[in-house]
């Protein structure tokens, strides 16, 4: 099959034009490309096998290979790689029927153009990225938009069909191209106005302001507070926990107070909500806590001896990551003095460390199914939606399962870290291409109008493939026990 | 190893596919069916002709071919010897003048397109008119007009480019002459040396390509307005000569949200239309 002629390069005999291709290249056609030194279609259909070890990802499938042993349980057809019947008046390009614990149930599987599409990023980090609603940019385009601060972390809504089809050309590219690359898992460099540069790539941290960020916050300022006041007690006189949303000192947080921790004269500037918990200490930067700040003390008004403030007391001010501490000791004059910070307490701040999870970048992928291509899967779209929403349909993305919005249409969420690698592909439309299932039993997919005349065996596809050739990968589903 | 292929796609249009071919043909008028079945027979031979004058075709000097195609490459590109280029850059269409010519063989074709990957051969008879639809509106076009080809060529497309520009459209007296031309527009427009474009070897991304290790553009990332104006002006310059000498009627070049037109190619501004079909 494949003619060597330098040792990673080899030729392709798919046409005439023998293309010399390099490992992970494709030749002229963009068709047939080199993977791990085996000519193979570049699009083959992908089939989700349980049985398939960690390793070997990507295999290519022939069917004079296969032994014939694939049972309906093992094996799941998926979209990729099964192309489109657009516009859909024609049956989707695989309607697999097969066996899950006894009960006869169809697949219908095909790759859907989704021009109402785009992602929600996840970002766990209390650096500040930039105000709510403002604008996201790749490449100097708006393709996308700031949306709340969340636990721990920042939320972005980037793409939709305003960016993809409504603005620019220029525009819609650079969003299409954007999603794309956050869908594939790659990493993608983005700007934000009045904010920080981020690097996002899903399940990977995301790198603020060039700055890898490692560690997710244990809780805010007043959550760390009530986690570790007990370990703090006898060991040190007052702990300042700076965060940029709610800031705690433990003398005067309820916590100390059912500890009796007595007052130490401590002033905070900022918002008092409760004792011991302040708002707006600062505003939100890429310092302490997520603050503009990179001295702690600028936090502190003087000290009020009457309130029990002395020469000696020990003072202790932690992030909500224990990224940041630093230990303090008045002096005669009341003013907190750098000190070197006692074991005990460099252990209290690597607990708070250690608490904190691994900070990640999360990408969802959210889309819209609910137009023609549902004639695809049934002759009755509508009662496809119905039996979506009601529950009997299940949904899957490349084998992923997703979550179905409730309300009307089937608008779905999907972690893009869950779907087979190569899941995702676009259109110049511009729109992103990704594979799409519906299970269903049998005899309801007759009931909705599907189309009963299409549906065939798993081991009919593998034999045969689909209209757009017949090579098959078997890959391992990512959420597989 | 694969044969040709031939598939009816709707409207009555033709799909011929061979490896890295893929043309779409529409014919008009009573002689039809036998026009298509000349583009098929004539396609049947058309990938291992070209096959046959490769080594040839992928250099930029060297003797005549025997093929019929690959002698029009050939002479497609001759007008261009002052700079580097070689006969693969009218490839696709050449292709297209082929089939074309194979079609307008036999009598009662009114009208055909012939449209190699985006380069697109035509056959206007008297009285008719073509709607090319083209980066940034279309064009109509008419038997009264000398222009019978035309070919889109851009750094993102399946061929490699030098240049950086999104689209150069140009209309000529054949395919192959437009697709040439395209080609070299598209090369002149760029900004040598700018941090923002990313350029490999040619030969990394595709160890067969006849551009050896020339940089090819991978990516252009943001240009200010005035850079996009100073590109556009290198490539718009480079058309203007190529009018003036007669080697093509106009041309439409594209990069960022700037269009340039040279040569009375009316392009109609259309607004951009959101394209809701797949919703």
């Amino acid at each position: 099959m494949a003619d060597r002629v330098r040792e990673e390069k080899i030729r392709c005999d798919a046409c005439p034009v023998m293309c010399y291709i390099a490992d992970g290249k494709v030749g002229a056609c963009d068709r047939y490309g080199n993977v791990g030194g085996q000519i193979v279609r570049c699009d083959p259909i992908t089939i989700l096998d349980r049985r398939l070890g960690a390793g070997g990802e990507v295999r290519p499938f022939l069917a004079a290979d296969w032994d014939g042993s694939l049972s309906g349980e093992d094996v799941f057809v998926s979209g990729v790689g099964a192309g489109t019947t657009y516009p859909d008046y024609k049956p989707a390009p695989f309607i697999v029927s097969r066996e899950i614990a006894g009960a006869d149930t169809v697949t219908v599987v095909t790759e859907a153009i989704f021009s109402y599409c785009g992602v929600k990023v996840k970002i766990d980090t209390d650096r500040h990225l930039g105000e709510e609603a403002a604008a996201v940019r790749a490449e100097g385009e708006v393709v996308g938009h700031v949306t709340t601060s969340e636990y721990g972390s920042q939320m972005l809504s980037l793409g939709g069909v305003d960016h993809l089809t409504g603005g620019s050309k220029s525009e819609g590219r650079t969003t299409c191209d954007a999603l794309l690359r956050l869908c594939q898992g790659a990493a993608v460099d983005l700007d934000i106005d009045g904010g920080a540069p981020v690097t996002v790539q899903a399940g990977c941290a995301p790198i603020v302001n060039g700055k890898r960020e490692e560690r997710m916050r244990v809780g805010c300022g007043s959550a760390a507070i009530g986690m570790f006041a007990s370990q703090w007690q006898g060991h040190v006189d007052d702990v300042v926990v700076v965060d940029d949303h709610i800031t705690g000192v433990v003398s005067e947080h309820q916590a100390g107070k059912v500890l009796d921790w007595p007052d130490t004269g401590i002033r905070i500037k900022g918002r008092r909500s409760t004792p011991g918990r302040y708002f707006q200490v600062a505003g939100p930067g890429r310092g302490w806590g997520g603050t503009d700040i990179d001295d702690p003390l600028t936090i502190l008004n003087p000290w009020l001896g009457k309130k029990g403030a002395r020469p000696g007391l020990t003072l202790l001010m932690v992030s909500t990551t224990g990224e940041h501490a630093a230990y303090y000791i008045l002096d005669d004059d009341l003013v907190p003095q750098p000190a070197k910070m006692p074991e005990i307490l460099q252990a209290s701040v690597d607990l708070i460390a250690q608490n904190c999870e691994p900070a990640l970048c999360t990408v969802m992928f959210q889309a819209g199914a609910g137009g023609s291509l549902r004639s695809g899967v049934t002759r009755n779209p509508v009662l496809l939606t119905r039996s979506v929403q009601s529950g009997e349909t299940r949904v899957t993305c490349g084998g992923a399962d997703v979550y179905v919005w409730p309300g009307g249409g089937i608008t779905l969420m999907v972690d893009v870290t869950a779907m087979p690698e190569g899941s995702f592909g676009y259109v110049p439309t511009p729109a992103l291409v990704a594979p799409l299932e519906f299970t269903l039993p049998h005899e309801a997919y007759c009931r909705l109008g599907g189309h009963d005349d299409a549906v065939r065996s798993v081991a009919d596809i593998v034999e045969k493939g689909g209209e757009y050739g017949s090579d098959v990968r078997m890959v391992k589903g990512k959420r597989d026990e | 190893m694969n044969s040709a292929q031939a598939t009816w796609l709707s409207g009555g249009r033709l799909h011929l596919h061979h490896g890295p071919i893929d043309m779409i043909l529409g014919i008009d008028g009573p002689g039809r069916e036998a026009g298509f079945r000349r583009a098929s027979h004539r396609f049947a031979t058309l990938l291992q002709e070209l096959v046959d004058d490769l080594p040839r075709l992928r250099a930029a000097h060297g003797p005549m071919p025997g093929g019929e195609t690959a002698r029009a490459m050939v002479r497609a590109v001759q007008p261009f010897e002052d700079r580097f280029v070689t006969p693969m850059a009218a490839v696709a269409g050449a292709g297209a003048d082929t089939i074309l010519a194979a079609i307008r063989e036999g009598p009662e074709i009114t009208r055909a397109y012939v449209n190699n990957g985006g380069d697109i051969a035509l056959h206007l008879g008297p009285g008719t008119t073509m709607r090319v639809a083209m980066a940034g509106g279309c064009v109509e076009l008419t038997h009264a007009d000398q222009v019978r080809g035309v070919a889109t060529s851009g750094w993102r497309g399946r061929s490699q480019s030098l240049g950086i520009a999104d689209s150069v459209t140009v209309l000529a007296h054949s395919a192959g002459a437009a697709d040439a031309a395209a080609t070299l527009i598209c090369n002149a427009v760029d900004l040598p040396g700018h941090p923002a474009i990313t350029r490999l070897p040619a030969s990394d991304a595709s160890p067969d390509s006849d551009l050896g290790d020339r940089p090819v553009t991978t990516h252009v990332g943001a240009l200010s307005r005035s850079e996009i104006t100073v590109a556009l002006d290198h490539g718009a310059r480079f058309a203007e000569t190529c009018r003036a000498r007669g080697l093509i009627h106009g041309a439409a070049l594209g990069l960022g949200p700037e269009m340039r037109t040279i040569g009375g190619l009316a392009v109609p501004s259309s607004p951009q239309q959101p394209d809701l079909t797949h919703a």
